[in-house]
Protein backbone atom coordinates (compact mmCIF):
# COMPACT_ATOMS: atom_id res chain seq x y z
CA UNK A 1 0.00 0.00 0.00
CA UNK A 2 2.73 2.36 1.09
CA UNK A 3 4.84 1.51 -2.34
CA UNK A 4 1.13 2.60 -4.21
CA UNK A 5 1.15 5.81 -2.42
CA UNK A 6 4.36 6.15 -3.02
CA UNK A 7 3.77 6.28 -6.66
CA UNK A 8 0.86 7.88 -6.78
CA UNK A 9 2.37 11.18 -5.27
CA UNK A 10 5.24 10.90 -7.79
CA UNK A 11 2.54 10.58 -10.15
CA UNK A 12 0.76 13.47 -8.40
CA UNK A 13 3.70 15.94 -8.42
CA UNK A 14 4.30 14.93 -12.18
CA UNK A 15 1.03 16.43 -13.09
CA UNK A 16 1.45 19.21 -11.26
CA UNK A 17 4.73 20.12 -12.72
CA UNK A 18 3.05 19.52 -16.44
CA UNK A 19 0.23 21.75 -15.65
CA UNK A 20 2.52 24.60 -14.51
CA UNK A 21 4.57 23.96 -17.48
CA UNK A 22 1.80 23.63 -19.64
CA UNK A 23 0.58 26.74 -18.35
CA UNK A 24 3.45 28.96 -18.69
CA UNK A 25 3.85 27.56 -22.50
CA UNK A 26 -0.18 29.04 -23.02
CA UNK A 27 0.79 32.46 -21.26
CA UNK A 28 3.74 32.74 -23.65
CA UNK A 29 2.15 35.16 -25.89
CA UNK A 30 4.52 35.43 -28.58
CA UNK A 31 4.57 31.80 -28.73
CA UNK A 32 1.13 31.03 -29.62
CA UNK A 33 1.38 32.70 -32.50
CA UNK A 34 4.65 31.23 -33.32
CA UNK A 35 5.05 27.49 -32.42
CA UNK A 36 4.24 26.82 -35.45
CA UNK A 37 5.47 25.91 -39.00
CA UNK A 38 5.29 24.67 -42.63
CA UNK A 39 8.09 25.80 -45.33
CA UNK A 40 5.36 26.16 -47.83
CA UNK A 41 3.12 28.33 -46.16
CA UNK A 42 5.97 30.44 -44.92
CA UNK A 43 7.40 30.71 -48.34
CA UNK A 44 4.28 31.07 -50.23
CA UNK A 45 2.43 33.21 -47.99
CA UNK A 46 5.26 35.01 -47.15
CA UNK A 47 6.40 36.25 -50.09
CA UNK A 48 3.71 38.88 -50.89
CA UNK A 49 3.06 39.45 -46.88
CA UNK A 50 3.77 38.18 -43.37
CA UNK A 51 2.47 34.71 -43.45
CA UNK A 52 -0.03 35.44 -41.11
CA UNK A 53 -0.15 32.23 -38.41
CA UNK A 54 -3.01 29.87 -38.93
CA UNK A 55 -5.24 30.49 -35.97
CA UNK A 56 -6.16 34.30 -36.89
CA UNK A 57 -8.47 32.79 -38.87
CA UNK A 58 -11.43 29.72 -38.77
CA UNK A 59 -10.82 26.54 -41.05
CA UNK A 60 -13.80 27.64 -42.98
CA UNK A 61 -12.61 31.26 -43.40
CA UNK A 62 -9.21 29.32 -44.51
CA UNK A 63 -10.98 27.24 -46.70
CA UNK A 64 -12.34 29.93 -48.86
CA UNK A 65 -9.32 32.06 -49.30
CA UNK A 66 -7.64 29.29 -50.62
CA UNK A 67 -10.43 28.49 -53.15
CA UNK A 68 -10.19 32.06 -54.04
CA UNK A 69 -6.48 32.58 -54.39
CA UNK A 70 -6.68 33.68 -58.29
CA UNK A 71 -8.80 36.78 -57.31
CA UNK A 72 -6.75 36.96 -53.63
CA UNK A 73 -7.53 40.31 -52.21
CA UNK A 74 -7.23 41.99 -55.77
CA UNK A 75 -4.16 40.08 -56.42
CA UNK A 76 -3.54 36.80 -58.36
CA UNK A 77 -1.64 34.67 -55.94
CA UNK A 78 -2.69 31.09 -57.55
CA UNK A 79 -1.17 28.17 -56.54
CA UNK A 80 -0.51 24.92 -57.88
CA UNK A 81 -3.16 21.87 -56.52
CA UNK A 82 -1.02 20.13 -54.80
CA UNK A 83 0.69 23.25 -52.72
CA UNK A 84 -2.88 24.83 -52.32
CA UNK A 85 -3.94 21.79 -50.58
CA UNK A 86 -0.96 21.30 -48.23
CA UNK A 87 -0.89 24.34 -47.22
CA UNK A 88 -4.49 24.26 -46.44
CA UNK A 89 -4.56 21.11 -44.69
CA UNK A 90 -1.52 23.41 -42.18
CA UNK A 91 -3.69 26.28 -41.82
CA UNK A 92 -7.18 24.34 -41.25
CA UNK A 93 -5.55 21.99 -38.80
CA UNK A 94 -4.65 24.96 -37.08
CA UNK A 95 -6.83 27.15 -37.72
CA UNK A 96 -8.67 29.87 -34.91
CA UNK A 97 -12.24 28.99 -34.14
CA UNK A 98 -14.99 31.39 -33.03
CA UNK A 99 -16.50 34.90 -34.41
CA UNK A 100 -13.55 36.39 -33.03
CA UNK A 101 -11.70 34.49 -35.82
CA UNK A 102 -14.39 34.78 -38.48
CA UNK A 103 -14.34 37.72 -40.93
CA UNK A 104 -16.91 37.53 -44.15
CA UNK A 105 -14.36 39.57 -46.11
CA UNK A 106 -11.38 36.67 -45.09
CA UNK A 107 -9.54 39.80 -43.92
CA UNK A 108 -7.57 38.77 -41.19
CA UNK A 109 -7.83 42.82 -40.09
CA UNK A 110 -11.56 42.58 -39.81
CA UNK A 111 -11.78 39.90 -37.18
CA UNK A 112 -12.95 41.20 -33.59
CA UNK A 113 -10.10 39.12 -32.13
CA UNK A 114 -8.07 42.33 -34.40
CA UNK A 115 -10.20 45.45 -33.32
CA UNK A 116 -9.82 44.59 -29.54
CA UNK A 117 -5.61 43.80 -29.98
CA UNK A 118 -4.93 46.61 -32.44
CA UNK A 119 -7.93 49.25 -30.45
CA UNK A 120 -5.56 51.61 -28.60
CA UNK A 121 -4.29 52.24 -32.02
CA UNK A 122 -4.53 55.30 -33.38
CA UNK A 123 -5.47 56.40 -37.21
CA UNK A 124 -2.55 58.92 -37.03
CA UNK A 125 -0.73 55.06 -37.34
CA UNK A 126 -2.67 53.34 -39.47
CA UNK A 127 -2.12 56.01 -42.09
CA UNK A 128 1.73 56.71 -41.50
CA UNK A 129 3.48 55.92 -44.51
CA UNK A 130 6.01 53.53 -42.63
CA UNK A 131 2.87 51.35 -41.94
CA UNK A 132 0.92 52.03 -45.18
CA UNK A 133 -1.03 48.86 -44.62
CA UNK A 134 -2.83 46.75 -41.92
CA UNK A 135 -1.31 43.29 -43.95
CA UNK A 136 2.45 45.30 -43.02
CA UNK A 137 2.66 43.61 -39.45
CA UNK A 138 6.34 44.01 -39.45
CA UNK A 139 6.06 47.83 -39.59
CA UNK A 140 5.20 47.38 -35.65
CA UNK A 141 6.17 43.42 -35.23
CA UNK A 142 9.35 43.92 -36.04
CA UNK A 143 10.15 40.58 -35.46
CA UNK A 144 7.41 39.20 -36.46
CA UNK A 145 9.01 37.37 -39.78
CA UNK A 146 11.05 35.40 -37.13
CA UNK A 147 7.56 33.95 -35.39
CA UNK A 148 7.98 36.88 -33.11
CA UNK A 149 4.53 38.23 -31.91
CA UNK A 150 5.27 39.37 -28.58
CA UNK A 151 4.24 42.77 -27.30
CA UNK A 152 7.93 43.67 -25.97
CA UNK A 153 8.48 43.05 -29.89
CA UNK A 154 6.63 46.19 -30.90
CA UNK A 155 7.76 49.61 -31.89
CA UNK A 156 5.10 51.77 -33.48
CA UNK A 157 6.65 53.98 -36.23
CA UNK A 158 6.05 57.69 -34.75
CA UNK A 159 5.46 56.53 -31.08
CA UNK A 160 7.44 56.81 -28.41
CA UNK A 161 8.14 52.83 -26.75
CA UNK A 162 5.84 52.97 -23.79
CA UNK A 163 7.70 51.90 -20.73
CA UNK A 164 6.62 48.31 -19.79
CA UNK A 165 4.21 48.25 -17.04
CA UNK B 1 16.54 23.31 -58.30
CA UNK B 2 19.02 22.10 -61.30
CA UNK B 3 17.38 25.33 -63.30
CA UNK B 4 19.31 28.22 -64.40
CA UNK B 5 18.90 31.15 -65.88
CA UNK B 6 20.96 30.12 -69.32
CA UNK B 7 18.99 26.70 -69.04
CA UNK B 8 15.64 29.13 -68.96
CA UNK B 9 15.99 31.32 -71.37
CA UNK B 10 17.30 28.37 -74.01
CA UNK B 11 14.23 26.22 -72.73
CA UNK B 12 11.66 28.96 -73.21
CA UNK B 13 13.46 30.21 -76.42
CA UNK B 14 12.93 26.77 -77.93
CA UNK B 15 9.61 26.70 -77.12
CA UNK B 16 9.14 30.02 -78.86
CA UNK B 17 11.20 29.45 -81.64
CA UNK B 18 8.21 26.86 -82.70
CA UNK B 19 5.65 29.95 -83.69
CA UNK B 20 8.57 32.18 -84.56
CA UNK B 21 11.17 29.88 -86.49
CA UNK B 22 15.04 31.35 -86.01
CA UNK B 23 13.26 33.00 -82.75
CA UNK B 24 17.09 35.09 -80.47
CA UNK B 25 15.87 36.02 -76.78
CA UNK B 26 16.93 39.68 -76.81
CA UNK B 27 17.80 41.81 -73.86
CA UNK B 28 16.61 44.49 -75.67
CA UNK B 29 13.46 43.58 -75.66
CA UNK B 30 13.21 42.37 -72.09
CA UNK B 31 14.27 45.47 -71.08
CA UNK B 32 11.20 47.35 -72.99
CA UNK B 33 9.00 44.59 -71.55
CA UNK B 34 10.41 45.28 -67.65
CA UNK B 35 9.59 48.78 -68.07
CA UNK B 36 6.41 49.12 -70.11
CA UNK B 37 2.94 50.78 -68.20
CA UNK B 38 0.90 47.70 -69.30
CA UNK B 39 -2.11 50.40 -67.81
CA UNK B 40 -3.76 46.80 -66.82
CA UNK B 41 -3.75 47.41 -62.84
CA UNK B 42 -4.05 50.62 -61.33
CA UNK B 43 -1.83 49.49 -58.22
CA UNK B 44 0.91 47.81 -60.35
CA UNK B 45 1.01 49.23 -64.01
CA UNK B 46 4.12 47.74 -64.97
CA UNK B 47 7.06 45.46 -63.05
CA UNK B 48 8.85 48.35 -61.36
CA UNK B 49 6.77 49.55 -58.99
CA UNK B 50 7.55 46.37 -57.26
CA UNK B 51 10.79 44.91 -58.20
CA UNK B 52 12.21 48.78 -58.66
CA UNK B 53 14.52 49.85 -61.58
CA UNK B 54 17.94 48.60 -60.39
CA UNK B 55 17.95 44.72 -60.70
CA UNK B 56 20.41 44.54 -58.31
CA UNK B 57 18.57 46.25 -54.64
CA UNK B 58 15.72 44.77 -53.30
CA UNK B 59 12.24 45.96 -54.32
CA UNK B 60 9.17 46.34 -52.11
CA UNK B 61 5.92 45.21 -52.72
CA UNK B 62 3.75 48.26 -53.59
CA UNK B 63 0.43 47.30 -51.83
CA UNK B 64 1.88 45.47 -48.62
CA UNK B 65 5.29 46.84 -48.38
CA UNK B 66 6.89 43.40 -47.74
CA UNK B 67 10.32 43.55 -48.77
CA UNK B 68 11.61 41.91 -52.39
CA UNK B 69 14.84 40.04 -52.98
CA UNK B 70 16.69 41.27 -56.31
CA UNK B 71 16.41 40.11 -59.59
CA UNK B 72 19.29 40.14 -60.34
CA UNK B 73 20.87 36.55 -60.11
CA UNK B 74 24.50 37.96 -59.99
CA UNK B 75 23.40 39.21 -56.19
CA UNK B 76 20.62 36.87 -55.89
CA UNK B 77 21.78 33.35 -56.51
CA UNK B 78 18.37 31.82 -56.37
CA UNK B 79 16.75 33.81 -58.45
CA UNK B 80 15.85 31.24 -61.84
CA UNK B 81 16.94 28.36 -60.57
CA UNK B 82 13.31 26.83 -60.48
CA UNK B 83 11.52 26.37 -63.45
CA UNK B 84 8.43 25.77 -61.14
CA UNK B 85 8.96 29.11 -59.52
CA UNK B 86 9.71 31.00 -62.40
CA UNK B 87 6.00 29.43 -63.91
CA UNK B 88 4.26 30.47 -60.87
CA UNK B 89 5.39 34.25 -61.01
CA UNK B 90 4.68 34.78 -64.73
CA UNK B 91 1.35 33.29 -64.45
CA UNK B 92 0.63 34.89 -61.31
CA UNK B 93 2.28 38.54 -62.45
CA UNK B 94 2.17 38.19 -66.25
CA UNK B 95 -2.45 38.08 -65.96
CA UNK B 96 -2.18 40.79 -63.46
CA UNK B 97 -0.01 43.27 -64.55
CA UNK B 98 0.24 42.72 -68.70
CA UNK B 99 -3.72 41.30 -68.25
CA UNK B 100 -2.92 37.76 -70.05
CA UNK B 101 -0.39 34.85 -69.84
CA UNK B 102 2.51 35.71 -71.25
CA UNK B 103 4.21 34.38 -74.29
CA UNK B 104 7.60 31.98 -74.15
CA UNK B 105 9.19 34.52 -76.32
CA UNK B 106 8.73 37.02 -73.92
CA UNK B 107 10.10 35.15 -70.91
CA UNK B 108 12.94 34.32 -72.79
CA UNK B 109 13.76 37.93 -72.92
CA UNK B 110 12.61 38.94 -69.81
CA UNK B 111 14.83 36.29 -68.55
CA UNK B 112 17.89 37.30 -70.58
CA UNK B 113 17.72 41.31 -69.59
CA UNK B 114 17.33 40.04 -66.27
CA UNK B 115 20.21 38.06 -66.24
CA UNK B 116 22.37 39.49 -68.92
CA UNK B 117 21.54 43.16 -68.79
CA UNK B 118 21.17 45.11 -72.35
Amino acid sequence: MKFITANFSALGYLAIFLSIFSCSVVYAEGGKLSALNNPKWKEECGSCHTAYPPRLLTAENWQRLMEGLNKHFGANAVLDTKDNKEILDFLQRNAGSGINHSASSLRISNTPWFAREHREISNTTWSNPLVKSRSNCIACHVNAERGDWSEHDIRIPGVKKRDDD
Amino acid sequence: MADTPASLVSGYAAEASKTQPGFIPSAQRGQEFFTKEWGVSKKMPDCTVCHGKNLKVDGKHVVTDKRIDPFSPEVNKERFTSLKKVEKWFNRNCTEVVGRECTAAEKADFIQFVSKGV
